[in-house]
């Protein structure tokens, strides 16, 4: 499972540097929103992939981090008149929280696979049930943050700001799971993705590992839910807590290649270029792109089940051993 | 049903492609419109669809007389285009369809019904400051956050709750002060959770004691154990601010549980002004009381309009006669105007002076956005029929309280 | 303030509901305690069968409760192909993936319902949608009633099918010993399906008794789910019992919590039971240790 290290770091740069002018380039206001909108599905999708992909630990109700970072910003800034900079910061720490008591709770009792999945998937329900419930998250309203335009409120008067925004968050995404490939408790990540057992017996404590990446893929989510708040300047019960957030989340990374740097980036740019061919054949319909989601992800699990990535590592591993055919024996 | 053409995204896309091409042309070619494009944006999908539904009709009935009579005069008989998009009952996907309409380039949008998406779709057009005229959508938030362009044809609700107040407490001392308690069903989002707020300030100024505040979600399809803590606490009045669907189903749950308060006296009930609610259940709907937008009984025009919708076999809702006029008060502020662009709009909006509308208003004036001319009505359901009781000027029968007991 | 007069109905009225829920878990009960596998297109399923009972009644206007041998027939043949030649082609040895499958059908289900039919809620009107039966302490409305009585109906039919059977026996086979079973013959693949198809029938049969007194939209199926397996984790996975029993419980569970805590407040109740019983009992009252 290895990839070679110094071309991965080579492919981040020239990520980096390829999207960096875009937004210069790009004159469609509606096209530079999509691209905005794939690069934060792209930064949802690797908070999820450091838990799943890495991790091993399948969440369904990844919106629980999302949701939380997204109402803490704006419940600071409405009630509390704080800076949106501010609230994002917050924001992971709120959801890195959350991420650390639920974490504690379900790897202590330790549920695994399918039970971790549908605990998750419990715990954001009822966090969407108390955020219905509460006036101070405006209970079923939802809250409408203010509009005050203006950098230094994360409120870019133009999309290029967001863009920006988020390409640097992916990017920092990228460098940091880089990283996490070739560091100690990456190698402890994976070895208690392949075998829990096996890896306490080497000497690897799982419910630390397990804990630490929970923390970390929930603060990830949950800044990724105040740059969402300050995007759309509106949350409500339902979309912050609700199953659309954790489908995306999930599908993301599966689609792009589980436990991989760019998986989670190319999934989303192959996920919404599927929903822009979606909507331009099916027309406005709603739903027929979700529709299209779903049979992506059955036909992934049915024939590629290493998602978008391992076909490009199948290919590349094909080369290397037509390599090693031709030439001499290894 | 109507036929509702929908904006393709090939539209979207060769629109945005054709103005991508011409980044950085000047805008000096300010020819004469032959269209004013019109955004129409109501939740035809999802729980309120209903409700938007109807929104959709009036907005497209008003458009269609409009340009039958030759258009905006002053603009050379320029045509209205209807572009229509739905919210989907859901406040992001109203601000999402804001955006698509500013990149159709409307002059102005009518819509959105909802109170909740109003909020955000006011919010979404302020940023291209694009008119947004705001059919129904009640909630005081939606015309004192500061926005310039947003407009509210209809009352409020302090204006609705501050009526139907001075109406009750009348009512009340007219029949001999039989109600003291109340409690209060409301549907769980900005409009009910508003109002809800709004009464428990309102009513024990005046007298009324609130026994119990029930929010609940839409859609609600079991109202069994609210009915059985309304049976509980057997108030004088109760109160419902809720949705259609919702509000037939407790009316009809109540029935069935033989609960009946002294008086049903909904504000702005989803159904109590409804003649759909009155044909399909008679027997639920009976002595209901509503303060609700309603149109001048008396006047022509409104019952001309009310026998086409009833022929193209639909209600004559509050939501179809609103949005008729919102898009009439849009046509007047187009030909003073006498052009599409979005600041001459929005001025000659704020300016208003309508004063030709069948709603039983005063003369528009709008004050940080909201029409202080306009008022709403107490009506009540009365032999299978919406009579208006309130005020004098427009009733057509006296109202019958307390409810007789079953 | 709470007397008997207010609390017996709402926990009759729980009692009815919960059948329901019951009746859904029994079909999900049985697919996890045969295959192994956490279906999560169970909510999906119930709510196409709702659609399918709305448009035999709003089209052909047969009654719901009429047209039960059709929307049971007809799950179990969707059940039955989705195992045999979706599911059951997936799994390639990892849990996670059939849990991904079933989610992906969900996903596929619940869009494709909204594409088609809007997000509308629908509901049909029946003459004995607004009867109640007076039982002196409570009135309890008609469909609630027949509701009750079908779910034990069904529960006790599937113990007859289990028990009495051939078939009930392979299946019983299959699940207690997977290799023994296919040695001695039994076709694993169809038998299987059988099973999937079984418990997708009974999502039709609940669908029927469901509809009268609910409604149907495509997001319906999402609240059942989590519903559908806090009964299964409850009541144990793979026990009829169990299920019969965590459903009544939840039901009368949500019932209350409606009445003291408001209606979405209420729904808590039923999630931290599901929390509650994962960590701490994850065998539940009556399944057997995994």
């Amino acid at each position: 499972m290895r990839t070679p290290t110094l071309r991965t770091g080579w492919a981040i740069l020239v990520f980096a540097l390829v999207l960096l002018p875009l937004p210069l380039l790009i004159k469609s206001e509606f096209w530079l929103t999509w691209v905005t909108l794939a690069l934060f599905y792209a930064y949802l999708g690797q908070a999820w992939n450091l838990l799943g992909g890495y991790g091993g630990q399948f969440s369904f109700g990844h919106a629980l981090f999302f949701g939380t970072g997204a109402y803490c910003t704006a419940v600071l800034q409405i009630h509390f008149g704080i800076n949106a900079w501010a609230g994002f910061v917050l924001a992971a720490v709120a959801a890195g929280i959350v991420g650390a008591a639920t974490g504690w709770l379900v790897f202590r009792y330790g549920l695994r696979g399918s039970y971790f999945a549908l605990v998750t998937l419990a715990f954001a329900e009822v966090f969407r049930i108390l955020a219905n419930t509460f006036a101070f998250t405006g209970a079923g309203v939802g809250l409408l943050v203010p509009l005050q335009p203006g950098a230094w409120q994360m409120q870019f008067e133009s999309k290029a700001g967001f863009f920006w925004l988020l390409l640097i968050l992916v990017v920092a995404c990228l460098l940091f799971t880089w990283w996490l490939q070739n560091a100690r408790f990456g190698a402890r990540l994976m070895a208690v993705r392949e075998n829990e057992d096996a890896a306490r017996a080497l000497g690897v404590d799982p419910f630390n590992t397990k804990l630490l990446a929970i923390i970390a893929s929930g603060a990830i989510a949950g800044s990724a839910g105040a740059v969402y708040v300050q995007l759309f300047l509106y949350i409500d019960p339902g979309i912050a807590y609700g199953p659309s957030m954790s489908v995306e989340a999930l599908l993301v990374p599966i689609i792009g290649g589980l436990g991989t740097v760019f998986g989670p980036v190319l999934g989303a740019f192959a996920l919404h270029t599927i929903a822009e061919i979606g909507r331009l054949v099916f027309g406005e319909a709603p739903g027929l792109n979700l529709v299209l989601y779903g049979v992506l992800l059955v036909l992934m699990v049915l024939f590629l089940p290493n998602g978008l990535f391992g076909l490009g590592r199948f290919g590349f591993g094909l080369r290397r051993r037509l390599q090693r055919k031709g030439g001499a024996n290894a | 049903m109507i036929k509702t053409p929908r904006v393709s995204r090939r539209h979207f896309l060769a629109g945005t492609a054709a103005t991508a091409g011409l980044a950085g042309f000047p805008a000096i070619l300010k020819a004469q419109p032959r269209t004013i494009k019109v955004g129409v944006l109501h939740p035809v999908t999802g729980p309120i669809a209903p409700s938007g539904q109807q929104c959709r009709l009036g907005a497209k009935l008003a458009i269609d007389t409009i340009n039958a009579n030759g258009g905006i005069a002053s603009m050379g008989g320029a045509k209205l285009e209807p572009i229509y998009a739905d919210a989907q009952s859901r406040p992001e996907v109203g601000a999402a369809e804001v955006e698509k309409l500013n990149e159709a380039g409307v002059s102005a949008i009518i819509g959105p019904f909802a109170s909740g998406i109003a909020l955000a779709t006011t919010q979404a057009a302020a940023k291209h400051n694009i008119p947004h005229i705001v059919d129904v959508g009640v909630v005081d938030q939606v015309v004192s956050r500061g926005l310039t362009n947003t407009f509210r044809f209809g009352p409020g609700l302090s204006k609705i709750v501050d009526s139907a107040m001075e109406n009750l407490v009348a009512l009340n001392n007219q029949a001999g002060k039989p109600a003291k308690t109340v409690m209060i069903v409301h549907e769980e989002s900005a409009f009910g959770a508003g109002m809800a707020k709004t009464l428990n300030e309102k009513l024990p100024a005046l007298g009324f004691e609130v026994l119990e505040t029930i929010p609940h979600a839409n859609p609600t399809r079991d109202f069994n154990n609210i009915a059985l803590k309304i049976k509980g606490r057997n108030p004088d009045l109760l109160i419902p601010s809720n949705y259609y669907n919702e509000f037939v189903l407790l009316a009809r749950t109540l029935r069935q549980q033989k609960i009946r308060p002294k008086a049903i006296y909904s504000i702005l009930g989803g159904a109590a002004s409804q003649y759909r609610f009155v044909q399909e259940f008679p027997d639920a709907a009976e002595f209901i009381m509503d303060c609700n937008h309603w149109f001048d009984p008396r006047n022509p025009v409104a019952l001309e309009l009310k026998k086409k919708v009833e022929a193209e076999k639909a209600f004559f809702s509050y939501e179809v006669f609103l949005n008729y006029e919102c898009v009439r008060l849009l046509a007047d502020a187009l030909e003073r105007a006498k052009s599409s662009d979005r600041a001459a709009v929005n001025h000659a909006l704020a300016s208003s002076g309508w004063s030709n509308t069948f709603m039983p208003y005063g003369p528009t004036k709008f004050v940080n956005g909201q029409n202080e001319g306009a008022a709403p009505v107490n009506t009540q359901i009365l032999q299978k029929d919406i009579k208006v009781i309130f005020p004098k000027d427009f009733a057509n029968a006296k109202p019958v309280f307390p409810a007789p007991k079953a | 303030m709470l007397e008997f007069s207010i609390l017996l109905p709402a926990i009759l009225n729980g009692l009815t509901i919960g059948a329901i829920y019951a009746l859904i878990a029994l079909g999900l009960t049985l697919i996890y305690g045969v295959l192994h596998i956490i279906n999560f297109a169970h909510g999906s399923l119930l709510m196409l069968a709702l659609y399918g009972v709305f448009f035999l009644h709003s089209l052909f206007g047969i009654d719901p409760y009429l047209a039960l041998p059709v929307a049971a027939a007809a799950l179990f043949g969707i059940g039955y192909g989705l195992q045999r030649f979706i599911i059951g082609r997936a799994s390639h040895g990892k849990d996670e993936n059939i849990l991904l499958v079933t989610l992906g059908l969900s996903v596929i289900i619940e869009n494709l319902a909204l594409y088609l039919w809007r997000s509308d809620t629908r509901t049909i009107e029946t003459p004995y949608s607004f009867e109640v039966l007076d039982f002196g302490v409570a009135f309890i409305p008609v469909p609630k009633a027949v509701a009750f009585v079908g779910a034990l109906l069904v529960a006790a039919l599937l113990w007859l099918l289990m028990t009495r059977t051939d078939l009930g026996r392979a299946i019983r086979a299959l699940a207690k010993e997977r290799q023994g079973a296919k040695l001695v013959g039994i076709n694993a693949e169809h038998i299987f399906a059988m099973s999937f198809g079984i418990g997708c029938a009974c999502l039709g049969i609940a669908a029927c008794l469901l509809l009268p007194s609910f409604y149907v939209s495509p997001q319906v199926g999402h609240a059942f789910v989590l519903v559908a397996f806090t009964v299964v984790v409850l009541g144990g996975m793979g026990s009829f019992v169990g299920a019969l029993l965590g459903g009544l419980i939840i039901g009368v569970t949500e019932s209350l919590g409606g009445l003291f805590l408001g209606e979405s407040l209420g729904q808590l109740g039923i999630f931290l039971i599901f929390i509650i019983v994962l960590l701490f009992r994850p065998t539940g009252l009556l399944g057997q240790k995994a």
